[in-house]
């Protein structure tokens, strides 16, 4: 069992118009040290299995089912109040934008020293010093200084990185950042992704980045992970998914990927079409209106929820296409057009 | 920061000298460009069937007579230097400032909004703990408990509160509470707080609980408003992902934030309210400065109503800019300049 | 004592009167609807105990030269005497006067224009001065000066023969004014007339003629501390806030047979809210409303329909009426006949409807003096079939006039008076029906005489034909009522309050009443002028008004009394 092992995780919403299954049948594993990566586009389900590992999905009205293992430790079912004193030391949680994610009324250091005094019984004292001290860590400069601004008194990246601090103020062992970046302009982003790698070695956490961007995941993850309508697609190791991928998703994920080589708004695959509505998940593949290659498996796409199933060792994919036909269609159609090596 | 305040305080100088030339303006000049004579304004501060001669001389006595830019330079002459009031018997000094005498009583301004403010104080203080503390809670519990029979009982009591009136109210739990149950004093009670505090506030009670009955009834609406939004903001999201108890995410951090326009709000109200809470003062029959308002305009006794007028305005003035002071205080992201 | 009886049966009031109740002792008198107005309710001698009593406003003010509220001078005989006063009490001999300072009423002379008054001995003020006849000359003297005292009475600026050059005892100290009263002894006060005038110890019971010690007068501030002259001075006295009496020790029993003064304290609470002063009194923590004009519509709904709070009221006729000046400035009401078939148009039943109906409102008015006025005559020169109007008399009335399809007028009324809003649109309807179209126009009540319908140029301009009024008289006789309502010679640019009467026949009338020493002829002269008024047809009477009193829980020895038309205060006590 992984550091981190969730089994078949379902997080559903009933609402009036129906049931919106944000995260259906989710599975997956992170061991200390290592990074996963969960890749999809907004509403696919990936920022609610964050919250649902962190006990932070909204409150009375959600259905959890499945497993999440933490340390041997399961969280389902756990209580909440067990639940909530794991938050913050245990597993952390990094948002996507510092600034509206920071309480404008309160310093950037008293918000870090309240993040570590709830785990810790140190005198405010200790606890600023700490902050100070995880301050200077994600590269702050002045951090003594520093320690009494505000929020908004700081910089986009300068708040991602007090952001972190505060993530990592209680040493957590798992480490989730959702969208870390997105809010960052593009030169700060690679900071901040430097910066998580240096503080995931240092640390030895278990990371899970969560993005829309293929490219942020591309040098930091072990694993990657790609969600589509609430479900695994596609899910393997960095090099699987990166020089191997098998479903037609994650090609037009890798070609709408902005490259510094190209033009911003030059979109080499674009997918067409939007995500589907979580209420209304097409019936069968739920990616097939939008797949180029739908008509290939006939009638199957519209009426048959593909499997997941394993294409080569750990590499796991849900398409009705056979491998034959999958692997022949990105070395000679997709590999060219992205150019990768 | 200090000159900040100084600018503040040059425009608020400015602020009341418009108004009390507005004031002014409505009860002497909108008249008599409505065609009244000097004796026909003099003619309201007389006996009934009172003969031409008295009027005249009442008219000349109020110096209704003078140009108006006389009047109301004597008005203001008296407030920075004080003025003189004839008896008939002998003359009496006012020293400044002097808000003149009253035409009807004969007595001079200034004492008596001073004798009249600690009842209003009393009546402002008391209410607005009692407001404040009721519809916070209220609209926090509302507010985490949306759509719970808690949550519609006591907003639809708001609903009533906001529009129910309170010379509805005050006089309905005058009724039931002191003349039905006997356990609370009748209307007109008040004992000042130096002479007996206990007494003080079992006299002004009623008052207190229905004034902030109204008050609270908004607050709790508002609060409740302001935590629904506040509670889905990002910064709650990361104070659970903190491990933060849920109390303290509430308190901390909801409610600190729900709570700084609740405070502008406040003030403003506050600060209208010990320049007389009318309504309140009249239906209990509290001898404060709504009380004198209401009687002033009434009457039409002028130098009672420009006195009382100039010290409402004061006061919420005076309430903008502590209350513009202390967002500075309580918002780290307002700059004052 | 059988005669005084017969007569008070034959006076005007025309109510059912019952003879006076035998005086039984004790408390716990059982409620009855007007049992304050036919006698004594719950007659007591008992002594002690605090009267707590409240206005819904303020005094104009307690000084007795400047003030002239009904309820001042009924409530201010607890603090001072005056030469003459109402006979306490209930019943139709409450409007006559009595000796208070004097010994006797006053002594004419023949002519008329000297009244002589000698006062008693044994008189003191509080701080144990004696009050001599110098104190009442010096407190009339005084009462001159409008500028300082401007709310009182003026009726003694005109009646006495003032010196040219006498502008007040504050700005002429040294002018002598025994032109006009002197202090002829200590105990003799003369007053010298311009004019023979017959009603004198009607004026002299009002408050003017209360001493005031030359010594402690301080003008315009002699109201924060008046000397006390009756049986209570004053222990404090807030401004606008409330005021307390206590016993006053100098004041003699024997010297005064009309005030039994048998509350120890009497606190008066100021600017209380109406409608909870209401519920106060109901309720029992306000035994006395001061203003005595009657209850607010708020607690008339309540107390009507519940007969417990109804068996509490009193329901008296007072000396008012509501009334529609005709105002014969603008044509085509300046013709008689128009102004007739006004009159004949009147629906009575619907203008009294207007007011209120017979309880809170008043009886239906035939003519101009009401019923509590001595010596009144009820006639009615403009009858009709259950008071609803004689159309065909009102068709003939505009046929005589010139006028046969109607005309077209504007009535003004003050429009922060439902009543009065009331009144002129039942009037709008009932005239319709002859064809008279009225416009309809309110205005402020506070600037109503001085601004609007009582100013003379502004009446012609707009041409308002008609104005709802309404006046009560300062005493109960003919001059008391009338002579401000219907002599045209008081007509002046603004301020007026008669609108409508200008005849001078009906001047003369006045002239020839008010000289008249005899009591019985003089009556019947303002009967005269009474009914040419009403030939006239410039005054629509509309009700003689009722108010509705609530007897306060605990009260003792409570009578309605005429003169004051209220409650008689001074006889007050507490159980």
């Amino acid at each position: 069992m992984s550091f981190l092992d969730v089994k078949d995780l379902k997080i559903h919403f009933p609402t009036d118009d129906g049931i919106v299954k944000s995260v259906d049948g989710l599975s997956f594993g992170v061991e200390r040290g290592k990074t996963l990566g969960i890749v999809g586009e907004s509403g696919s389900g990936k920022s609610v299995t964050s919250l649902g590992i962190l006990g932070l999905h909204k409150g009375g009205r959600a259905r959890l089912s499945g497993e999440i293992w933490l340390d041997g430790e399961e969280l389902i079912g756990a209580s909440a109040e067990h639940v909530r004193r794991l938050r913050g030391k245990k597993m952390a949680m990094i948002f996507q934008d510092p600034l509206s994610s920071m309480h404008p009324y309160y310093t950037v250091g008293h918000q870090i020293i309240e993040a570590y005094r709830i785990h810790h019984d140190v005198s405010k004292q200790v606890a600023r010093k700490h902050a100070i001290d995880m301050l200077g860590r994600v590269g702050i400069p002045e951090p003594a200084r520093r320690v009494d601004s505000y929020p908004h008194e700081f910089s986009g990246g300068m708040r991602q990185r007090a952001m972190i601090a505060m993530a990592l103020s209680c040493d957590p062992e798992l480490l989730i950042a959702d969208e870390p970046t997105t809010a960052l302009d593009v030169t700060v982003q690679a900071q901040i992704l430097d910066l998580m790698r240096d503080l995931q070695r240092e640390f030895n956490s278990a990371l899970i980045i969560i993005t829309h961007d293929l490219g942020v995941v591309a040098e930091l993850s072990d694993d990657i992970l790609v969600m589509y309508g609430g479900k695994c697609v596609e899910y393997g190791t960095a090099e699987d998914v990166f020089y191997r991928p098998e479903h037609p998703y994650t090609w037009g994920l890798l070609g709408s990927m902005p490259r510094l080589d190209r033009e911003p708004t030059e979109r080499l695959m674009p997918i067409k079409g939007s995500p589907p509505s979580l209420i209304n998940v097409p019936p069968g593949c739920a990616f097939h209106p939008r797949c180029p290659y739908a008509e290939r498996t006939g009638d199957k796409a519209r009426t048959e929820v593909p499997a997941l199933t394993e294409t080569a060792g750990g590499h796991l994919v849900r398409c009705h296409m056979s491998r034959d036909e999958r692997h022949s269609l990105w070395e000679n159609e997709i590999k060219p057009v992205l150019e990768i090596q | 920061m200090l000159t900040y305040i100084i600018r503040r305080l040059i425009g608020a100088f400015a602020m009341l000298i418009v108004i009390s030339m507005v004031t002014f303006g409505i009860f002497y000049v909108v008249p008599q460009w409505a065609g009244a004579t000097p004796e026909a304004m003099a003619s309201r501060y007389v006996g009934r069937a009172a003969t031409p001669e008295t009027v005249h001389l009442v008219a000349e006595r109020l110096g209704f007579y003078d140009p108006v830019v006389v009047q109301y330079g004597n008005f203001v002459k008296g407030i920075f230097a004080g003025a003189q009031y004839d008896y008939g018997a002998g003359v009496e000094q006012c020293p400044a400032p002097c808000f003149g005498y009253s035409f009807i009583s004969g007595q001079p301004v200034w004492p008596d909004l001073l004798d009249r403010m600690p009842v209003t104080f009393s009546l402002a203080i008391g209410a607005a703990v009692l407001w404040v503390i009721a519809g916070v809670t209220v609209g926090v519990v509302s507010a985490l408990r949306r759509g719970s029979f808690f949550d519609r009982l006591t907003m639809g009591t708001a609903l009533a509160g906001v529009s129910l009136p309170i010379f509805f109210t005050g006089m309905i739990s005058l009724v039931v509470f002191s003349y039905g149950l006997g356990w609370t004093p009748p209307g007109g009670s008040y004992t000042p707080i130096d002479e007996n505090p206990a007494l003080w506030a079992y006299d002004l009670l009623l008052p207190w609980i229905t004034l902030a009955f109204l008050f609270a009834a908004t607050y709790a609406r508002l609060t409740r408003a302001g935590m629904l939004e506040t509670m889905g903001e990002d910064y709650i999201r990361t104070a659970r992902a903190k491990g933060l108890k849920e109390r303290q995410v509430v308190v901390k951090h909801g409610l600190r934030a729900t709570l700084t326009p609740i405070l502008t709000l406040f003030g403003i109200d506050f600060g209208l309210l010990i320049g007389g809470a009318i309504l309140t003062e009249t239906t209990y029959t509290l001898p404060g400065l709504g009380q004198y308002a209401i009687l002033a305009i009434r009457t039409q006794d002028m130098p009672q109503v420009m006195g009382v007028v100039l010290v409402a305005a004061t006061f919420v003035v005076v309430a903008s800019l502590i209350v513009d002071l202390l967002y500075a205080v309580v918002d780290p992201r307002v700059r004052l300049s | 004592m059988l005669a005084l009886a017969l007569a008070a049966c034959g006076g005007g009031s025309g109510s059912t009167q019952q003879p006076a109740q035998s005086a039984s002792g004790g408390t716990g008198a059982q409620d009855a609807f007007n049992a304050a107005v036919t006698g004594v309710f719950n007659p007591s001698t008992k002594k002690g105990g605090t009267l707590k009593a409240a206005h819904s406003s303020d005094w104009d003010s307690l000084d007795p030269g400047d003030t002239y509220y009904g309820y001042s001078f009924d409530f201010g005989r607890f603090y001072w005497r005056t030469l003459t006063m109402y006979k306490p009490g209930p019943g139709p001999e409450g409007n006559t006067v009595v000796p208070d300072l004097a010994e006797s009423l006053g002594t004419p002379s023949d002519d008329g224009k000297t009244w002589t008054y000698k006062i008693k001995s044994g008189l003191k003020f509080e701080d144990g001065t004696p009050i001599t006849a110098k104190d009442v000359a010096y407190a009339v003297a005084r009462s001159f000066d409008k500028e300082t005292f401007p709310h009182g009475p003026s009726y003694l600026n005109e009646l006495l023969a003032w010196p040219k050059d006498f502008k007040g005892v504050y700005k002429t100290p040294d002018v002598d004014y025994s032109s006009a009263v002197e202090a002829t002894d200590d105990t003799t006060v003369v007053f010298h007339l311009n004019k023979p005038f017959a009603s004198m110890d009607y004026i002299v019971q009002m408050p003017m003629t209360a001493p005031v010690p030359k010594d402690k007068d301080t003008g315009a501030k002699y109201r924060e501390k008046v000397v006390s002259s009756g049986p209570y001075k004053f222990e404090t006295n807030e401004i606008g806030k409330r005021f307390a009496l206590v016993r006053n020790d100098q004041w003699d029993p024997a010297t005064d047979p009309n005030r039994p003064a048998l509350p120890d304290r009497i606190e008066v609470q100021l600017n209380v809210n109406a409608d909870d002063l209401d519920n106060q009194i109901i309720s029992g923590d306000i035994q006395l409303d001061i203003p005595g004009t009657g209850m607010q519509p708020a607690a008339l709904g309540k107390v009507l329909p519940d007969p417990a709070l109804k068996a509490r009221t009193d329901n008296p006729t007072i000396p008012r009426l509501w009334y529609v000046s005709v105002i014969p400035d603008n044509a085509p009401l300046d013709n008689v006949n128009c102004r007739k078939a006004v009159m004949f148009a009147a629906d009575r039943v619907a203008n009294q409807t207007a007011y209120g109906g017979e309880v809170a409102g008043g009886e239906i008015a035939t003519n101009v003096m009401p019923p509590a006025i001595v010596g009144q005559e009820k006639f009615d020169l403009y009858p009709s079939a259950d008071n609803k109007g004689d159309l065909t008399k009102a068709k003939e009335a505009l046929a005589a006039c010139g006028k046969p399809d109607g005309f077209t007028t504007t009535m003004a009324y003050r429009s922060d008076r439902p009543r009065e809003k009331a009144l002129a649109e039942a009037m709008e309807q009932a005239l319709s029906r002859v064809g008279i179209k009225l416009t309809l126009k309110g205005f402020p009540a506070s600037s109503y005489f001085s601004d609007y319908a009582g100013n003379v140029n502004y009446v012609k301009e707009n041409g308002i034909g008609l104005a709802a009024h309404g006046w009560g008289s300062d005493w109960p006789d003919g001059y008391g009522f009338l002579q401000a309502i219907v002599d045209s010679r008081t007509i002046r640019d603004a301020g007026n309050y008669n609108l409508s009467v200008k005849n001078p026949e009906v001047d003369k009338l006045i002239d020839q009443a008010s000289g008249e020493l005899d009591e019985a002829a003089r009556a019947k002269l303002w009967v005269e002028v009474d009914k040419k008024v009403m030939e006239d047809a410039s005054i629509l009477p509309v009700v003689w008004a009722k108010s509705l009193l609530m007897r306060g829980k605990g009260l003792t020895n409570v009578a309605y009394n005429e003169g004051q038309s209220m409650y008689d205060y001074i006889m007050l006590g507490v159980e």
